[in-house]
């Protein structure tokens, strides 16, 4: 028998291929943007771990792909893949250092250089950076021969410590704004990021945590499982109770800026609820979505506002015209649209947002709606003698709303108009066999989500006191679109946490801003290539995606892979 | 049951009907005052006429990537959008360092054409990849997966240039060979406008001699027809779907520097508008059929040229040029509405039962 022997193209085109995205990080201009902050003050900045982690990932990808078990090969291949890896980058530094990449690539700036470089110059760079990705190359290697616990210790501690640098300026507000927390801010945190000790600490006690945990986890969970129906259900009585006074104090917790950050997570995931019925449910693609936000919002405004003088309604006045309109306007670019499928209705959607957006910019309708300066002097919400005017009082307003619609959806669900729905998504034709009037079927879902968005919208409006034509562009479509999917399509749950996760982040690191729209689209594409039910997938629709993954025939080979044998 | 279906049925359509009625009665009416009020000469619509004319060349140049991705792979290609973005915005470097060492002044032939072959390489090399990486493995999955990755895609792409090239606009050199104006008689002709119906016409009609007369494009058919039996026949399919992709990336790059040299300007959100409009002229002409998409990019861009000053106007509408995108949505719907194959388009009428 022929002797096995080492392949190493694959690893070095797995390398290639990190390598490229780690060129593209640079080049885009993350790596620098992210260098702001510190993951561990003055040792490792976001930037630099953002290589990292590429680095690591690269090697991992190579060792997994190992065709042999032999120890030694696997090291082989991760640390073959680090150092394309690293020369990549290397090769990026040379050119930079003798051609000018600025005269086109506008973040290729000496800054950059330096970053790459490690401060060191163009050809210490590129041998330490070579010698970086040979490092954690090995160290990818190694991670991947570990037990899977130990492995999973390691991970979990590490993302642990990113995520507490990368979301620093949460956590330090939070723990400032509790004295006895403070202490635990002088020891984790310094200058612009972890500590050293901080970090260490909290690397050990997660990586010790999690260890224990996969040992313990089960017989716990198990013994839970055991224990009387009766303190099962008082158990979770108990849970539920935590949740909703957590829920209830959290703007008190949080302080002001952070209550900001929530409602506009509420806003968004409002919208989402909504949409949700409409996609998620009903199988409609819509991206014209926030014409109805913005119906909401302009309606609030055109019917409240002295600025225009025609009725300077309050605030719950107004609200059943805005849901009102909404629901109207749901039907009315619900009929033209009814006979369209998939890609169709997409395109058409993705025209009427536009229509709406442009016809509130124009001069046409500027008497009524204000044109390109929209409306100003919207009122704020008064129940009883309060007015809602700070972000931590008109968080519980769309507390309100959020727990409305949540509460609509997930009665409307398993109803009869529900599950017309999923099986209007499933087949139209069959549904049709069936005996499910599409017409009215869709018509109620668009009418539905349109209703949700108009409630968001008026709410938005009366939060910031102004509409502007600007603040309904597309990207809020995609914005709302890309929550749900990563939440998971026709979950509840995956709603909020998408809200949470995909609104909630990029607002906390809000200098990272310009990053926002490429991880969506990045998230987007990712999420449909590897988990396209979501974060928090809804149980029917994990099944039929499972079902539809095992009719393919052969599963292609992955990006990087050769095509053929 | 079935009453009640029908009832709403019939309600549904006759809002339509209405619906378009009220459309077509303000083209009507709209089209009279305009021209009765006497504001317009003959050499204002003739220019109108010659601008529609390139705005929809250009878009029949992009819809033929839409209209031909479509085909093959029954989805929309959102990120079409992007691919004709790339190929101009990165010429464009290439274009400032032509003009920075003076060989676009002496060399203006040689410089369009590294320009174009540099544009067209760019937006091929992006309509590849996307294809290889995002839309391959999805290829049995269900539909709007697809969908959504195009969506995701066309998103990363655009804030990808952002990144790499600046969020500002950009502006191209100037080519004194293509400024200016002929005279003929009274009417006066921009020079650009001309090169670049004539660029497109040309572009066009080479494309569909390509498809129909090569055995490549008898193949290509062969694939949008069948992909089963095209693949019985001995073809190689996803060769053939990376041809299509590379034939739609070249038109949309050749598209994207025309566009660029008549607006005179780069950005990465320039794709996004006439992405959709030239998805519209693809629907207008009947998607998946070539000859629909250049007819229907030519109209589209005639109607929206036209459109606003000729219906609206007279209306008393106030700077009606700002609702230009919003007469080519509606303009859309309708066709989606009342005839969704499109003006050339019954064969896709077929495949779809």
């Amino acid at each position: 028998m022929e002797k096995p022997r080492f392949d190493w193209l694959q690893p070095v085109k797995i390398g290639l291929v990190g390598g490229a995205i780690g060129v593209f990080f640079a080049l885009v201009g993350m790596v620098e943007a992210f260098s702001i902050r510190d993951i561990v003050d003055g040792i490792v900045s976001m930037g630099q771990m953002l290589m990292l982690i590429s680095m690591t990932f690269t090697g991992y990808m190579a060792a997994r792909r190992t065709t042999q078990p032999q120890h030694l090969w696997v090291l082989g291949s991760s640390l073959l893949a680090g150092l394309m890896f690293g020369g990549m980058v290397a090769l990026l530094l040379i050119v930079g250092s003798l051609v000018n990449l600025r005269a086109v690539f506008i973040n290729a700036s000496p800054t950059l250089y330096e970053l790459l470089a490690f401060g060191r110059g163009t050809q210490a760079g590129a041998l330490l950076l070579l010698a970086e990705g040979v490092l954690v190359g090995v160290a990818a290697g190694l991670l991947y021969l570990l037990t899977g616990r130990f492995r999973q210790a390691l991970v979990n501690a590490l993302g642990w410590v990113v995520m507490a640098g990368v979301l620093q300026e949460l956590l330090r507000i939070t723990f400032g704004a509790w004295g006895p927390l403070a202490v635990i801010n002088q020891w984790l945190f310094t200058g612009k990021g972890l500590s050293v000790p901080g970090a260490a600490s909290l690397f050990v006690l997660v990586a010790g945590t999690t260890y224990f945990w996969s040992q313990t986890g089960s017989v716990l969970s198990n013994r839970l499982r055991r224990l009387p129906p009766g303190g099962q259900h008082t158990l979770r009585l108990v849970g539920i109770l935590l949740l909703v006074l957590i829920v209830l104090a959290l703007p008190q917790i949080l302080g002001l800026y952070l209550s900001e950050v929530l409602t506009i997570v509420g806003v968004f995931a409002l919208m989402g609820l909504g949409l949700n019925i409409v996609v998620g449910l009903a199988g409609m693609l819509d991206l014209g979505y926030v014409a109805f936000f913005a119906i909401g919002a302009y309606t609030m405004g055109a019917l409240t506002s002295p600025e225009l003088g025609f009725f300077s309604l309050s605030f719950w006045e107004a609200l059943p015209f805005a849901v009102v309109a909404g629901v109207l306007a749901g039907v009315i670019l619900g009929i033209p649209v009814l006979k369209m499928r998939g890609d169709y209705l997409a395109i058409v959607t993705l025209g009427f947002g536009e229509i709406v957006r442009i016809l509130a910019l124009s001069d046409f309708l500027r008497p009524w709606i204000g044109g390109a300066q929209g409306i100003a002097k919207i009122p704020k919400a008064i129940v009883g003698s309060i007015e809602f005017i700070s972000p931590q009082q008109i968080y519980y307003l769309i507390l309100v709303g959020c727990l409305l619609a949540g509460f609509i959806s997930w009665r409307l669900k398993d109803s009869r108009l529900g599950r017309a729905w999923m099986a209007v998504r499933e087949d139209e034709d069959v549904a049709a066999a069936m005996g499910i009037n599409l017409v009215a079927t869709k018509l109620l879902a668009f009418a539905g989500g349109a209703a949700f968005a108009a409630l968001s919208g008026a709410i938005f409006a009366s939060k910031l006191g102004s509409v502007y034509p600007h603040s309904f562009n597309v990207m809020i479509s995609i914005n709302v679109l890309c929550l749900i999917i990563v939440g998971g399509m026709g979950s509840i749950t995956g709603v909020i946490v998408g809200a949470a996760a995909l609104v909630g982040l990029p607002e906390l690191l809000r200098e990272f801003a310009e990053y926002r729209f490429l991880a969506y689209g990045a998230a987007l594409v990712l999420m449909m290539l590897v988990r396209p039910a979501g974060l928090m997938p809804e149980a029917t629709r994990r099944r039929e995606l499972q079902e539809a993954e095992t009719v393919e025939a052969e599963p292609e080979p992955a990006f990087g892979a050769p095509a053929s044998p | 049951m079935l009453r009640r279906v029908l009832e709403s049925l019939s309600l549904t359509d006759s809002f339509m009907w209405l619906t378009g009625g009220a459309i077509v009665a303000v083209i009507v009416v709209g089209s009279a005052a305009t021209l009765s009020m006497g504001r317009y000469s003959g050499r204002h619509w003739f220019d109108f006429i010659i601008f529609g004319l390139a705005q929809g060349s250009i878009y029949a140049l992009i819809a033929l990537g839409y209209t031909m991705v479509y085909g093959i792979l029954r989805m929309i290609n959102f990120a079409h959008s992007e691919i004709f973005m790339s190929g101009p915005y990165t010429a464009c470097y290439v274009a400032m360092a032509l003009s920075r060492s003076g060989f676009l002044e002496s060399q203006p032939i040689l410089s369009l054409a590294v320009i174009f072959i540099v544009a067209m390489a760019v937006s091929t090399v992006i309509a590849v990849l996307l294809e290889r990486i995002a839309y391959r493995p999805l290829r049995t999955a269900p539909r709007l997966v697809p969908l959504i990755t195009a969506i995701g895609a066309s998103f990363f792409l655009q804030y990808t240039f952002r990144g790499l090239y600046g969020s500002g606009f950009q502006a191209y050199p100037d080519i004194r060979m293509l400024q200016g104006a002929w005279l003929l008689g009274p009417l006066r002709i921009l020079k650009i406008q001309v090169v670049v119906i004539l660029a497109a016409a040309l572009m066009m009609a080479g494309l569909y001699l390509f498809i129909q007369r090569t055995r490549i494009g008898k193949a290509i058919r062969a694939v949008s027809e069948d992909k089963e039996i095209a693949a019985l026949m001995g073809i190689d399919v996803d060769g053939m779907i990376v041809r299509t992709f590379v034939i739609g990336g070249m038109s949309a790059g050749a598209a994207g520097v025309l566009y660029a040299l008549m607006y005179r300007q780069v950005h990465f959100f320039m794709g996004f508008i006439p992405g959709i409009k030239a998805f519209t002229a693809a629907v207008l002409g009947g998607i998946g059929n070539i000859p629909g998409a250049m007819l229907g990019g030519v109209f589209l861009g005639l109607f929206e040229s036209l459109g606003p000053n000729l219906f609206l106007d007279g209306l008393g509408v106030p700077s009606p040029n700002q609702l230009k995108d919003a007469i080519a949505f509606i303009m859309l719907v309708m066709v989606l509405i009342f005839r969704p194959t499109g003006i050339l388009g019954e064969r896709l009428a077929e495949k779809k039962a």
